[in-house]
C-alpha cells in the first residue's frame, strides 16, 4: 500500500504520507503476492469458497461481517456464483443450501414475539454477539472488529492480516504478557513499558486479544488442498479482500475496455485537432 | 461580451426568438470568441476543470439519492452504494476521485495564471474570482470528506472545526454554529451535507462570473502580450473546441486510471473504518491538495498564529495583482523571475510533503540530535518553516522586488511576430540588449 502510495504521490508531485509513530512498531508485514493484485489481479473461485469455509468455521465465532449478505456470496465474481443463476443471486443453489445452517433473530408477525427463523440469502451474514457489550464480555473487553472491510482498512491490507494471521512468535523472555492478551509482532503496538530486557531490544508489535487461530487442520477444505496455517490464512484474506469490495473484478474488467475505448478517442481527437490547425501558423 | 456579434438569424424562429431573448446569438457569440491562437496545453486546463466541475456535480447528485445524512446511517450507506446500487462503486469512485482529479487540474490552472501573469491588469477581477472558487472548492471538498463518516473523516471533521475555534472572540461561538451542538456529531453531518449541496452549485455561479470576466479582456496567452489584430486570434470553435477537448481526453485517461485500477490508493485506510468518537487515530491527515496548508499551519508553535498562517497564505492569492510590479506579463521574458517561480512551485511540493509526516519526524534520519530552538534541525517542521517562509517571501518580497530590479528580455510586438518572423524586435522602453530568447 505505502509502496503504491509512493507511486501515486510521484503522479501527482507529492512524497507520499507515510505514517509515522511516535513510538508505536510493527514488524514489515510478510510479502506475499495475490492473484488478485494489480491491474490484472482476478480472484480464484476455488481459493474464495476455502477462504469462506475458515471465515466460517473459525473467524465467524467471533467476528462478524455486517456489511455482507449470503445472497453476496453468489453474485457474479463470488464464492459461490454459477451462471445458471445470473440474474438473481437469490435463487443460487448453493447459497440456498448454505443459508440452512442459520438462524436469524425476527419478529413473529401474529404474535409479535421475538423468535428464530431460517435465514434466507437476502439475510446479512448472522452476527456473533447480540450487541457490542456481549462481544466486549466475551472477548476479555476487546472488540472483535467486524471483517467486511478489514482488508481497506489497514494499510496493505492484505499482508498485514496474513501476517497477523501467521505471526504469533513465542513470547520474548522479559516480556510481560497482561491477562488475556498475546504478543503478535506484526500488531502495532508501543511494548516499551511491558519490557525488563535490555532498552535498546524491546520487541517489536504488539498485543492482541485474538490468541493463535489458524493451525495445520483447523478445517478441512472440501477441495482435498492441505489446511496448513498459510493456506488458511492466505485464502481466508482472499475472501476477506473479495469481501471489502465484491465489485472489484468488475471494475478492473471495465477500465480496460474504458481504457481502450479512452485511447482511440484520444487518438480521434489529437488526429482532429492536428487537421483543423493544420492551416493555422501558431 | 466583448467583440461585435457575427450571428446573423437565419429563420422566421430565429428571428423571433432572437428580439425577445437572443439565447442563440449568445451562444454563437461564445463560440464565436476571437481567442489568441498561440495558447498552448497549460491553457486546456480551463475546459478541463470545466469537467471537472460537471463530473462532480453529475455523479454527486446520483449519489445523494442513495445516501443518508445521520451518524448512525452514513457509513453504511456509502458502503450500500458501493456494493448494491447498480454501478454504485463506479459512481462513488469518480466523485470521490473526481475531487483530487479537480484539485490536481486547478493547481496547474493556477500556476499557469501565476507563470504566465494572467492575474495582472486587466484580468485582476477574473483572478480574484478564480480565487474564490478556489476558496469554495476548497470548503466543499473537505465538507464532502467528512460525509461517508469514517474515522478520517471524523477526525479531520474536528480538528478543522477546532482550528477555527482558536479564532479570538468569535472562534468558539463559530465553532458551536458549525457543530450544531458541542462535539462533531449528527447535526454537524446534516448541515455539511446540506452545504456540500449547494457550494457545487455557489462555484458554477462564480465560474459563470469568471467566464464572463474572462471574455471583457479575453485570453491572456503565453508571449503576454496583447491580442493587436485579427491576424492573432482564432474562434473558439473548432479551435479550442478540439484542443480543449483533446486535452480533456489525456486528462481523462489519467482519472480513468485512478477510478479503475487504484480507487483507494489516494484515499486513507482509516476511513474505511466507521467514525468512532472515542478512538483517535494515531495519525490524522487531511487529503492530499491540504497538506501544503496543514504544513504550514503546524509550522507555527502558536496555534492562532499558526492559523493565521495557514489563511493568510492562500490571502497572498487576492493580494497577488496589487503585489506585481513588473510591467511585463509572461515568465517567458522575465529571466530571473522565471526561477524565482520555479523554487515556489518546488516549495509548495515541499509543504505538501512536509503536511503529510509527523512535525517530528526526521527527512534525515541518520543526521537527527540537533534542536534548534524547539525542534529538531531536521525535522519536518523545519523544512515547512524554511519553505512556508519562501512560500510568504515569493508574495511579499520577491514579486514587489523583482518588478522594479529585473531586465526583462525583448518581447515580441504582437502575438504573430514570434510566429511569422522569429527574430524577436525589441519593443520601446525595454532593455536594448539583443537577447535571442523568443
Amino acid at each position: 500500500m505505502l509502496r503504491k502510495a509512493l507511486v501515486i504521490a510521484a503522479v501527482l508531485g507529492f512524497a507520499a504520507a507515510q505514517p509515522a509513530l511516535a513510538h508505536t512498531s510493527a514488524a514489515e508485514p510478510k510479502d506475499i503476492h495475490w492473484s488478485f493484485e494489480g491491474p490484472f489481479g482476478r480472484f480464484d473461485q476455488e481459493q474464495l469458497q476455502r477462504g469462506y469455509k475458515v471465515y466460517h468455521d473459525v473467524c465467524s465465532s467471533c467476528h462478524g461481517m455486517k456489511l455482507m449478505s449470503y445472497r453476496n456470496l453468489g453474485q457474479l465474481g463470488g464464492p459461490f456464483f454459477d451462471k445458471r443463476w445470473e440474474k438473481n443471486p437469490n435463487d443460487n443453489g448453493y447459497v440456498k443450501a448454505l443459508v440452512k445452517d442459520f438462524q436469524v433473530p425476527d419478529i413473529d408477525g401474529d404474535t409479535g414475539d421475538v423468535i428464530k427463523r431460517p435465514a434466507t440469502p437476502a439475510d446479512t451474514f448472522v452476527s456473533p454477539f447480540a450487541n457490542e457489550a456481549a462481544a466486549r464480555a466475551s472477548n476479555g473487553g476487546a472488540l472483535p472488529p467486524d471483517l467486511s472491510l478489514i482488508i481497506k482498512a489497514r494499510e496493505d491490507g492484505p499482508r498485514y492480516v496474513y501476517s497477523i494471521l501467521t505471526g504469533y512468535v513465542p513470547t520474548p523472555h522479559g516480556l510481560k504478557v497482561p491477562a488475556g492478551k498475546f504478543y503478535n509482532p506484526y500488531m502495532p503496538g508501543d511494548m516499551g513499558s511491558y519490557w525488563s530486557g535490555p532498552a535498546d531490544k524491546i520487541p517489536v508489535g504488539g498485543f492482541i486479544g485474538m490468541p493463535l487461530q489458524l493451525t495445520a487442520n483447523r478445517v478441512t477444505f472440501d477441495d482435498g488442498v492441505a489446511a496448513t496455517p498459510e493456506q488458511e490464512a492466505k485464502d481466508v484474506v482472499a475472501f476477506l479482500a473479495w469481501a471489502s469490495e465484491p465489485h472489484q473484478e468488475e471494475r478492473k474488467k471495465m477500465g480496460f475496455a474504458v481504457m481502450l475505448y479512452l485511447l482511440l478517442f484520444t487518438g480521434v481527437l489529437y488526429a482532429s485537432y492536428r487537421t483543423i490547425w493544420r492551416k493555422i501558423d501558431h | 461580451m466583448s467583440g461585435h456579434s457575427t450571428y446573423e438569424p437565419k429563420t422566421a424562429i430565429e428571428r423571433w426568438l432572437d428580439t425577445r431573448l437572443p439565447i442563440v446569438r449568445f451562444g454563437v457569440d461564445l463560440m464565436d470568441f476571437p481567442t489568441p491562437k498561440n495558447l498552448n496545453y497549460w491553457w486546456t486546463f480551463g475546459g478541463i476543470l470545466a469537467f471537472c466541475l460537471v463530473v462532480q456535480i453529475v455523479t454527486g447528485v446520483i449519489l445523494a439519492m442513495h445516501y443518508t445524512a445521520t451518524a448512525d446511517g452514513a457509513f453504511n450507506s456509502v458502503e450500500h452504494i458501493m456494493r448494491d446500487v447498480n454501478y454504485g462503486w463506479l459512481i462513488r469512485f469518480i466523485h470521490a476521485n473526481g475531487a483530487s482529479m479537480f484539485f490536481l487540474a486547478v493547481y496547474v490552472h493556477m500556476f499557469r495564471g501565476i507563470y504566465y501573469g494572467s492575474y495582472k491588469a486587466p484580468r485582476e477581477v477574473l483572478w480574484l474570482l478564480g480565487v474564490i472558487i478556489y476558496l469554495l472548492m476548497m470548503a466543499t471538498a473537505f465538507m464532502g470528506y467528512v460525509l461517508p463518516w469514517g474515522q478520517m473523516s471524523f477526525w479531520g471533521a474536528t480538528v478543522i472545526t477546532n482550528i477555527i475555534g482558536s479564532l479570538p472572540v468569535v472562534g468558539p461561538s463559530i465553532t458551536t454554529w458549525l457543530w450544531g451542538g458541542f462535539a462533531v456529531g449528527d447535526p454537524t453531518l446534516n448541515r455539511f451535507f446540506s452545504l456540500h449541496y449547494l457550494l457545487p452549485f455557489m462555484i458554477a455561479g462564480v465560474v459563470v462570473l469568471h467566464i464572463w470576466a474572462l471574455h471583457v479582456p479575453g485570453n491572456n496567452n503565453p508571449t503576454g502580450v496583447n491580442v493587436k489584430s485579427k491576424a492573432d486570434t482564432v474562434p473558439f470553435h473548432p479551435y479550442y473546441t478540439v484542443k480543449d477537448g483533446f486535452g480533456i481526453a489525456v486528462f481523462v485517461l489519467l482519472f480513468a486510471t485512478f477510478v479503475f485500477f487504484n480507487p483507494d490508493g489516494m484515499g486513507h485506510p482509516d476511513n474505511y473504518t466507521p467514525a468512532n468518537p472515542l478512538v483517535t487515530p494515531s495519525h490524522i491527515v487531511p487529503e492530499w491538495y491540504f497538506l501544503p496548508f496543514y504544513a504550514m499551519l503546524r509550522a507555527v508553535p502558536n496555534k492562532l498564529m499558526g492559523v493565521l498562517t495557514m489563511f493568510g497564505s492562500i490571502g497572498m492569492l487576492f493580494i497577488l495583482p496589487w503585489l506585481d510590479t513588473s510591467r511585463v506579463r509572461s515568465m517567458r521574458y522575465r529571466p530571473q523571475a522565471k526561477w524565482f517561480f520555479a523554487v515556489f512551485v518546488v516549495a509548495c511540493l515541499i509543504l505538501g510533503v512536509c503536511g503529510g509526516h509527523e512535525p517530528d519526524d526526521l527527512w534525515l534520519p541518520s543526521a537527527g540530535g540537533f534542536t534548534l530552538w524547539d525542534s529538531d534541525l531536521f525535522s519536518y517542521t523545519w523544512v515547512a518553516r524554511v519553505f512556508a517562509l519562501y512560500y510568504f517571501a515569493y508574495f511579499l518580497v520577491i514579486t514587489p522586488l523583482l518588478g522594479l530590479l529585473e531586465q526583462p528580455l525583448p518581447m515580441p510586438e504582437s502575438i504573430s511576430t514570434p510566429v511569422l518572423s522569429h527574430p524577436a524586435t525589441v519593443p520601446a522602453g525595454a532593455a536594448a540588449s539583443p537577447e535571442k530568447k523568443g
